[in-house]
């Protein structure tokens, strides 16, 4: 049975600057764990994608005035997992399947290369996407880090 | 403010330094000022050395994609250099170092 030892809540706003807010915060918050370099490098660059695309892709026509928001929710256990929720209100995924297909992207405009979900894919142990049109996605990633 | 990249050029060769992480915020000002360097000094070679980048994620690989597409358009090559072994990481599960006109190394 594992143990919750840690967990937190922060939400922000759905600006880019808080991209590197949010990897910030994880890299703090998994300090006491001890992670190598790597595994610190890859949970920083799955939750940068992750953010990166509630803030691209799900307020697609806010208003400046209308808040946007980011929603991060992080836990870690004694079996040395890390889970990382990122969720959004915004406009949903109608095709999850084909989101995640590498190289798709919506964003060539803004020079993106379709990359995101696999690298939260391939930097994360697991990654579960949800999305409802209209509603907005919740993209969960764990991580089990080394002994 | 820090700087987040400069410039060196020697006979048909730009090199951009870049100095600072590599996200969606900062990808944008960085591509504008090596796209002005690259059509000021219409070089050969451009040269991006990332030895100062802690950290990237997938905008830096739209970084790289786009110069070398406005690199091609003016018959430059593209090469990158001074990737630690996370940046590597990233450019191998893209596989972007098999792009026409692009090479990668350490």
């Amino acid at each position: 049975m594992k143990r919750k030892i840690n967990d937190m809540k922060l939400r922000l706003p759905a600006v880019s600057i808080n991209e590197a807010v949010a990897r910030s915060v994880i890299s703090a918050f998994i300090a006491e764990l001890n992670p190598t370099v790597e595994e610190l490098g890859d949970l920083r660059c799955a939750v940068s994608e992750a953010v990166t695309n509630c803030i691209v892709h799900a307020y697609p026509n806010r208003q400046s005035d209308e808040p946007a928001y980011i929603y991060i929710s992080a836990r870690l256990y004694d079996t040395r997992e890390v889970s990382v929720e990122i969720s959004d209100n915004g406009c949903g995924i109608e095709n999850v399947a084909l989101a995640r297909t590498p190289a798709f992207t919506t964003g060539e405009s803004d020079e993106r290369c379709g990359m995101g979900f696999l690298v939260m894919e391939s930097f994360t142990d697991s990654l579960t996407v949800k999305s409802r049109p209209g509603k907005g996605t919740t993209v969960l990633m764990r991580k089990i880090l080394k002994p | 403010m820090q700087k987040d990249v400069t410039f060196s050029e020697n006979e048909k060769t730009l090199i951009a330094y870049i100095k600072c992480d590599i996200d969606h915020h900062t990808a944008r000002r960085m591509r504008e000022k090596i796209d002005s360097e690259l059509f000021l000094k219409k070089p050969q070679l451009l040269i991006i050395d990332f030895s100062d980048v802690g950290f990237m994620d997938s905008s830096g690989l739209g970084l790289i994609l786009g110069r070398v597409e406005r690199a091609t358009a003016l018959r430059a090559s593209v090469r990158v250099v001074g990737l630690s072994p996370t940046l590597m990481k990233l450019v191998r599960l893209a596989g972007i170092e098999r792009v026409p006109n692009l090479s990668v190394s350490k």
